[in-house]
């Protein structure tokens, strides 16, 4: 069975060394057979200290599978980056925020979804060629899209997005949600039905609106 | 090649039976070998408008599990020889039918006849999903009312996804048969409109089967309607719908009801 376990380095890493190899001498076998995950979320070591702790772990056996939680760029010949324990490119990205997470991918629904069907897709934007029928429904992360009708429920922005919207051809919903803001058919009115309509929140409110 | 036929609806009381029994006659009147298959198991009904519920010995479920052979179940139609009924079983419910069962019986149904027309039961649990299951060709049988549209709606998102041919990728074959036409309420707005059921179902309409006592009083006599009395409104519908099925182009007009705007004139000119 393949094990990886995770040690986090505290400053000064040379005391820090020091409480390893107690550690290791009470109980040898410790680092056996594991491979060994670097978190440097504490100790951000520049790149010359980074080289020589990774040579002292390696004179104690053990084996560095990957580093997390470095803000610095790494060094080519240095095991790779991961974050939450899973791979992730070289290069150095800013650090996320939450306007970036949606709209990695999208989903397009070439048809219609009919009554009863429901497409999740918590990661980004769901494009529907057809209708949304009525008691049907789509959870979009990122926005929605219908260039048929709309007839059933859309929730868009469900990846506590405030950002996301709706945007539909003939506008006939039972609910429609953004982010966490829900309004239901009853308080919606009359006077945008069969329009095409976008719909998006704003300070707190879900916004209607024609197109164009 | 034999064809399978479901006619489904998802909605009780819609007409599916009645359509089931009218559209097995017209192929066969047609000259097809048909045979229709009650897949209601538990609430059978086809066998009475069939006219041959004093006949059953054999049902779906014993031929399913093996007790019966086919030819001992199936019932020859009376008045068409090439017309038989499979009849579901009344004691037994929609849990007794298994998977195979049905895959083999179908296939032997397959190789005797030119049209298998089952008959499924209301609801979208598995005694319509195994009718609908084997199926070629699907009518979606509808009244022109809400509920109506959009369980028929539902169903027809399972024929996409639950059905042999839609799990090899191929498409199914889906018509609309709108009954319980009433043109008088049409007139009047208080129906929904022929377009709009269609623009919300979007699958092509194969028949609008007027409102008419000609369809009670077939079921009441155990005969279908295209047999009882084929000059009637409901019956040339169903007659026009097989021909459609058959790939004939036939052209459709939607009932309405002049006759009677006309009386209303009269009794208005008279008052």
């Amino acid at each position: 069975m393949f094990r990886a376990v995770s040690l986090a380095p505290q400053a000064p890493a040379a005391e820090w060394l020091v409480l390893l190899d107690g550690a290791l001498k009470r109980s040898p076998t410790l680092f056996d057979d594991k491979a060994v995950i670097l978190d440097l979320a504490d100790l951000q070591p520049s790149a010359t200290e980074l080289e020589s702790l990774i040579a002292e772990l390696t004179t104690r056996r053990l084996r560095i599978l990957g580093i997390e939680g470095l803000d610095a760029a790494l060094p080519s010949n240095l095991p790779p980056r991961l974050v939450g324990g899973r791979p992730h490119g070289d290069t150095l990205e800013a650090p996320a925020g939450p306007e970036d997470k949606p709209g990695v991918s999208s989903l397009t629904i070439e048809g219609s979804v009919r009554s009863g069907q429901s497409i999740v897709h918590p990661e980004g934007d769901v494009t529907v060629m057809g209708s949304v029928s009525s008691g049907a429904e789509i959870l979009a992360g990122g926005s929605i899209h219908v260039y048929g009708a709309l007839r059933g429920r859309a929730i868009a922005g469900a990846a506590r997005n405030p950002r996301a919207r709706i945007y539909c051809r003939k506008f006939e919903p039972e609910l429609l949600g953004i982010d966490r803001l829900v309004r239901t058919a009853e308080d919606m009115g009359t006077h945008l039905r069969g329009q095409a309509v976008q719909i998006w929140s704003d300070g707190g409110a879900i916004k209607i609106a024609a197109l164009g | 090649m034999a064809k399978v036929l479901c006619v489904t609806s998802g909605k009780g009381g819609v007409g599916k039976t009645t359509t089931t029994a009218a559209l097995g006659a017209a192929l066969a009147q047609a000259g097809e070998k048909v045979c229709v298959v009650d897949f209601d198991v538990g609430l059978r009904n086809l066998d009475l408008i069939m006219g041959a519920e004093r006949r059953v010995v054999y049902d779906l479920i014993n031929v399913t599990n093996g007790d019966a052979k086919l030819p001992q179940a199936l019932i020859r139609d009376k008045r068409l020889e090439n017309l038989a009924l499979l009849p579901a079983s009344q004691t037994r419910d929609k849990d007794a039918l298994t998977d195979e069962g049905v895959e083999r019986v179908m296939g032997e149904l397959r190789e005797k006849f030119d049209w298998i027309v089952c008959d499924s039961p209301a609801g979208i649990e598995r005694g319509a999903q195994l009718a609908m299951r084997h199926a070629d060709v699907a009518v979606v049988v509808t009244n022109p009312e809400v509920s109506s549209v959009r369980d028929s709606d539902r169903i027809i998102g399972l024929l996409d996804s639950k059905t042999v041919r839609a799990e090899r990728g191929d498409s199914i074959e889906k018509h609309l048969i709108l009954t319980r036409f009433d043109p008088a309420r049409a007139d009047r707005g208080d129906m929904l409109k022929v377009d709009d059921v269609l623009e919300i179902l979007s699958i092509p309409l194969l028949a609008i089967i007027p409102e008419s006592l000609e369809v009670l009083r077939a079921s009441n006599v155990g005969c279908p309607v295209t047999l009882n009395n084929p000059l009637c409104a409901p019956a040339r519908a169903y007659i026009d719908a097989v021909r459609r099925l058959k790939g004939e182009t036939v052209p459709m007009a939607i009932p309405s009801d002049r006759k009677s705007l006309i009386n209303k004139l009269f009794t208005r000119r008279a008052a």
